[in-house]
């Protein structure tokens, strides 16, 4: 699975190789000058033996080498500190460029079925905490490591004694960090899950302030929250503490290092009288490695507590990836004209095998017809338009329109031949002009005015501020439940599709709007073979066909007149919206 | 930040102590350098064995000592900001409980929420880090240019520069960098934004076969974005680089003025190598520092929006916490005259007037938007009356303790909320102590009792945030058998029905009526279900546009008529 992930992500990085390469040029580079420099410092120092005894010359050649040094450092740092940017924010574009094409490329039913918060936060959290891992992975990781075996090499170069004392010691420092880590790893997970639980308290309790102040709940809130708080305190000052253990620990064993070198190095010095091959300059340069060396170690178990993070973010990320597309429908046919004949044959559908849903379904409807769906929540109305649209396939049976099979139709095709307005009126974010050209954006302003007038909609959108052009916000925050239906049938309107669906419309809105919108229903739906879905049966009375549904079967069918007449189940329905006892 | 410093008045030990141990290390670690710099120059160059087995011991001491003290202030820093942020959140939330509506919808529900966990956590964060570092730090740094200064005097100047300059470009790049990254954050919003258009919009931007702009409109927000950030990498990439080079360039100038110093006879070179060490030592204290300031902006930010909020007070409060007794033959809810505005745009109530009498049905009519909800708050004191007096049981409504007021009526709101928890936990909102049987009662009246038998658990049935594992129709019958349990004398249903098919509500509205010694205010948009009451309320646009019986409305109230036409045929409506 992780070897999975790992290689998923390397192929989004794989078109961005150069930078790579380049990255870690510089990175070898610049890490091996900044470990030449103590060795330079430290011979400069050697050159200064004592009063009158300073070797000014080699002095000044040194600095002219330390002085290039930093030069080429400074150019190679920045070098690889760019390129590493460069691969991780040009890596997580393309993956999230790819993750919202599968968005609109997944069969509906993957985005009924997984909360669109999570989704979201897959393409924004996840996506960032991908790229904050690439850039971790190249900047710490491969100069961490780069940095170890070149300090070793050095000081394996100046003195072998000292750099196995280092080397013996060093360990230590690892060692500690993953104690710490494995410590810090289980209060940490502790801290979390307590803290998600306050969250959705928190949220709950905060969110829903009309129920808790109607029901006088303040003061039993306030206990329980104490109680989640006192735990999450415990909890949090442990996994804390545990957390703040890794510094000073690790500091600790860097000092015991540090100190380990100077002491066996001016014991080796001392004891050789001088003639061990051992300088002053060089000690000096021996501790500089002993601060440089243990740094790598920690950074580089921090990082991988980061990479895991950002491993399982790609993780999920991925896993939106992988879903399956729709089937394609590159061998379907195009057509691009409709009279408006529509019939099911022995349509069998659910949306899980377990729970059977619709069953046999029939229905012959002619060009023109109006067809009215009713029934009770959850018997499957909006599933009959759901498979009418190709949104979801049918698992038996065959959909046609003018005699075609839909599943030989292209997708597009077919629902272009469909305008479809829907209980939950979605608009973009964007200006009302925008929004009643979502479907045709080569609508003329004259045949968008056209449409808004027929919808009703022109004398509200003029009395906005900015008239048509007046921005929405996100979802039509600024407009009422009406205001907003009744863009989106000028909407429909402006693409003026030969078949119509109106999924529970106007169940939002109170019936006096209603009746408005009713009257640019009526005008959108002249001539044109029609699907409603009804929630009040007041608005459907006048329709050809009215389908009873209940369990996923029609149980009646008929017009309004004949079904009051058969006294059934459409009666009753009827019947009961103003039976008062 | 300094607001809010009332919430580490119980840490006062901890907060001494803590830093205190915390500059004892960083003392202990400036000493290093000056013990190493002895071992050379004394010990070895005098070849003193004794000396620097001496200082060698010295060393590991210090290093103990340093890690004693430094887990001593961890200990307290942890100790500190957990305790702190454990009081703010209590706090907080009690704040939050006591605040009006006309306060909550100011602020917002979702500012809420990320007050009351991110920015809580961020300045419980911050917190430990002033503790652990914030003096630590500059410290390190005036620390080692005391050093320098005693080390050599014309050499510190070279500090001084140094320091100066390095502390110039942290400053330089991080502002210059810093509207970048707003700018990066708004990109990423901007992600989000699209994205939630397209997942909550998907069907319509199929039907429509949208897809292929709403990509490009991805793609180029995704472009931007990468594009920015590699314009800010450019600059921030430039601080290691910057900062290594001013150091070097330092240590150069050691080097040479030190070696003439040491042909002087007044330095050694042991006191070079110290020397050395200290502006490493500053050079990473310096970046310690300016990350730590980039953290503290942020949790000053934090902690100004937590006070924020503590600064609100909410504008309907309790006069006293006494019982009021119901006046025996005053109406159940009376309206003297009640205008309303929730800000300063137009009235949302104007000069409403009525009475609903004691153990009454009244239904209360009207658009959306008529006013309806707006009223059932003034009953509930979410928010209180801008003129007039609302009156329950015949005393005015500010009169009475909240718990008293929202105790003796049962409300059902528009929304249909359920508590995580289980179904008995929901049930006992209204009375805490209700028997099994009391809630089996209000479950039966409420048309909920067989779904909720037909569960594994039954009254034990868990229930999701929200209620998401029950359907919309369930969950409203729940919150309605809510508000029976313990059989309240008022109960007010508002719009509670929507969810219901017509059969279930039709048998819910009968169950309703059999309550002995209720009054019954049902607030809604559909004619039928309050027909048979005792009294219609009509609202139109915030004002009384009728009262009275369906049939003297019919004649009387256009509005009505309205309304009932819109729903039912003229034959239907003449009952």
């Amino acid at each position: 699975m992780k070897k999975h992930t790992i290689s998923s992500v390397l192929r989004y990085t794989l078109p961005h190789i150069k930078y790579f390469i380049l990255a870690v040029i510089s990175a070898v580079i610049s890490v091996s000058l900044t470990l030449y420099i103590p060795v330079l410092v430290g011979n400069a120092i050697d050159c200064m033996i004592e009063k009158n005894n300073v070797n000014f010359a080699n002095i000044s050649l040194y600095i002219l080498y330390i002085g290039v040094s930093i030069v080429l450092i400074a150019i190679f740092q920045w070098l690889m500190g760019y390129c590493t940017n460069a691969i991780s924010s040009k890596t997580i574009r393309d993956i999230r460029s790819d993750v919202f094409r599968k968005f609109n490329n997944v069969p509906l039913s993957y985005i009924d079925h997984n909360p669109h918060g999570d989704l979201i936060s897959r393409i924004t959290n996840d996506i960032e905490a991908i790229g904050d891992g690439l850039t971790q992975v190249i900047t710490q990781l491969f100069s961490g490591v780069i940095t170890i075996i070149g300090t070793l090499i050095f000081m394996l170069l100046i003195d072998y004694r000292i750099a196995l004392v280092v080397v013996v010691l060093t360990p230590l420092s690892i060692l500690v960090a993953g104690i710490i880590g494995r410590m810090c790893a289980k209060s940490f997970r502790e801290q979390q899950a307590l803290q998600g639980e306050i969250s959705s308290y928190i949220e709950e309790m905060v969110g829903n302030q009309k129920i808790v102040k109607a029901f006088s709940y303040e003061e039993r809130c306030a206990e329980e929250f104490e109680e989640k708080n006192k735990r999450l305190f415990k909890v949090g000052l442990k996994a804390q503490f545990a957390g703040a253990l890794a510094n000073p620990c690790t500091r600790f064993v860097n000092n015991m290092v540090y100190a380990a070198t100077g002491i066996v190095g001016a014991v080796l010095i001392v004891s050789t009288m001088g003639n061990g091959g051992l300088s002053i300059g060089q000690l000096s340069c021996f501790l500089a490695y002993a601060n440089q060396y243990t740094k790598p170690f920690n950074e580089v178990t921090g990082v991988l507590t980061q990479i895991q993070t950002a491993l399982a973010s790609a993780g999920r990320v991925f896993k939106v990836l992988e879903a399956e597309n729709e089937p394609s429908d590159e061998n379907r046919n195009s057509v691009n004209t409709c009279k408006g004949k529509v019939e099911f044959k022995n349509v069998c559908f659910s949306y899980s095998k377990d729970t059977p849903l619709i069953q046999n379904f029939s229905l012959n409807v002619k060009p023109g017809q109006q067809v009215a769906i009713v029934g009770p929540t959850g018997c499957g109305k909006t599933t009959l338009i759901n498979l009418l649209m190709g949104f979801y396939d049918v698992d038996k049976g065959e959909i046609s329109v003018d005699g075609t099979n839909i599943l030989d139709i292209k997708r597009n095709d077919l629902r272009k031949m469909f305008g479809m307005v829907l209980q939950d009126s979605w608009l973009i974010s964007g200006t009302i002009m925008e929004n009643l050209r979502f479907g045709n954006p080569y609508a003329t302003d004259e045949e968008v005015i056209e449409a808004a007038k027929k919808a009703h909609a022109h004398s509200f959108i003029r009395k906005m501020p900015q008239g048509y052009n007046t921005l929405i916000a996100e979802n039509g925050g600024n407009l009422s439940a009406g205001q907003k239906q009744l863009l989106c049938i000028a909407r429909a309107m402006v693409v003026n599709p030969p078949m119509l669906i109106l999924d529970e419309a106007t169940s939002s809105i109170d019936t006096l709007t209603e009746i408005r919108v009713q009257k640019a229903f009526r005008k959108l739906m002249e001539g044109k073979t029609s699907f409603v879905v009804a929630h009040r049966l007041s608005t459907i009375k006048e329709s050809d066909i009215i389908l009873v549904m209940n369990k996923g079967n029609i149980v009646e069918q008929g017009t309004h007149e004949k079904l009051i007449e058969q006294k059934g189940f459409y009666y009753n329905l009827y019947n009961s919206q103003f039976a008062n006892n | 930040m300094f607001k809010l410093r009332r919430f580490l008045k119980d840490y006062k030990l901890q907060l001494i102590i803590g830093p205190a141990c915390k500059l004892f290390e960083a003392i202990l670690e400036l000493c290093v350098p000056l013990v190493m710099a002895s071992i050379i120059d004394q010990g070895i160059q005098k070849n003193d064995m004794n000396h620097i087995i001496v200082m060698g011991v010295v060393l590991v001491l210090l290093g103990v000592v340093g890690l004693g003290s430094a887990l001593v202030c961890q200990y307290m820093a942890s100790y500190t900001s957990q305790g702190a942020g454990t009081k703010i959140r209590t706090a907080l939330l009690a704040h939050i409980n006591g605040l009006s509506h006309k306060e909550l919808d100011s602020i917002g529900t979702p500012s809420l929420i990320t007050r009351m966990t991110g920015d809580i956590n961020a300045v419980q964060a911050n917190i430990a880090m002033t503790m652990r570092l914030l003096l630590r730090a500059p410290f390190l740094i005036i620390g080692a240019l005391i050093m320098a200064c005693f080390i050599d005097l014309k050499l510190s100047v070279i500090f001084f520069c140094g320091s100066f300059l390095i502390a110039v470009v942290l400053y330089l790049v991080m502002t210059k960098s810093l509207p970048f990254y707003k700018e990066i954050q708004k990109l990423i919003d901007k992600v989000s934004l699209i994205s939630r258009e397209n997942l909550s919009g998907n069907r319509v931007i199929r039907a429509f076969s949208k897809q292929k702009s709403q990509q490009e409109s991805l793609d180029n927000t995704g472009e931007e974005l990468s594009k920015t950030t590699l314009r800010v990498s450019r600059l921030s990439a430039l601080l290691n680089p910057a900062t290594y080079v001013i150091t070097y360039i330092a240590i150069i100038l050691i080097l040479w003025f030190g070696g003439g110093q040491v042909n002087n006879g007044a330095l050694m070179s042991g006191d070079v190598i110290a020397l050395t060490s200290y502006m490493t030592q500053i050079l990473l204290a310096m970046i310690v520092l300016a990350n730590l300031v980039v953290l503290l902006s942020k949790g000053i930010a934090s902690a100004g929006r937590i006070n924020q909020i503590f600064e609100i007070n909410s504008s309907v409060t309790e006069k006293s916490q006494d019982k009021i007794a119901p006046v025996k033959t005053a109406p159940a809810v009376e309206f003297d005259n009640v205008s309303f505005t929730y800000g300063d745009g137009d009235n949302e109530l104007s000069n409403i007037s009525f009475s609903i009498e004691k153990n009454s049905v009244t239904g209360i009519i009207g658009t959306t938007g008529a006013g309806k909800t707006t009223l059932i708050n003034l009953i509930l004191r979410f928010y209180d009356a801008t003129q007039g007096v609302v009156k329950f049981n015949g005393t005015d409504v500010k009169d009475y303790p909240f718990s008293q007021l929202r105790g003796d009526i049962g409300v059902v709101l528009q929304k249909s909320v359920l508590i995580s928890g289980t179904v008995r936990s929901n049930m006992t909102w209204q009375k805490p102590d209700a028997t099994d049987e009391e809630i089996w009662k209000a479950l039966e009246i409420a048309q909920a009792k067989d779904f909720v038998n037909d569960l594994p658990r039954k009254l034990d049935a868990p229930v999701n945030q929200g209620g998401t594992n029950f359907s919309g129709g369930q969950r409203q019958r729940l919150c309605i058998a809510r508000a029976l349990v313990g059989s309240p004398a008022t109960v007010i249903l508002d719009d509670s029905f929507s969810a219901l098919d017509f059969a279930t509500e039709k048998a819910l509205r009968e169950q309703l009526l059999t309550l002995k010694n209720t009054t019954l205010i049902i607030v809604t948009q559909r004619c039928a279900s309050i027909m048979n009451a005792d009294k219609i309320i009509v609202l139109e646009d915030g004002e009384t546009a009728g009262q009275g019986t369906h049939k003297e409305l019919l004649k009387s109230c256009d509005t009505y008529r309205e309304i009932c036409l819109s729903q039912l045929k003229e034959s239907e409506v003449e009952i």
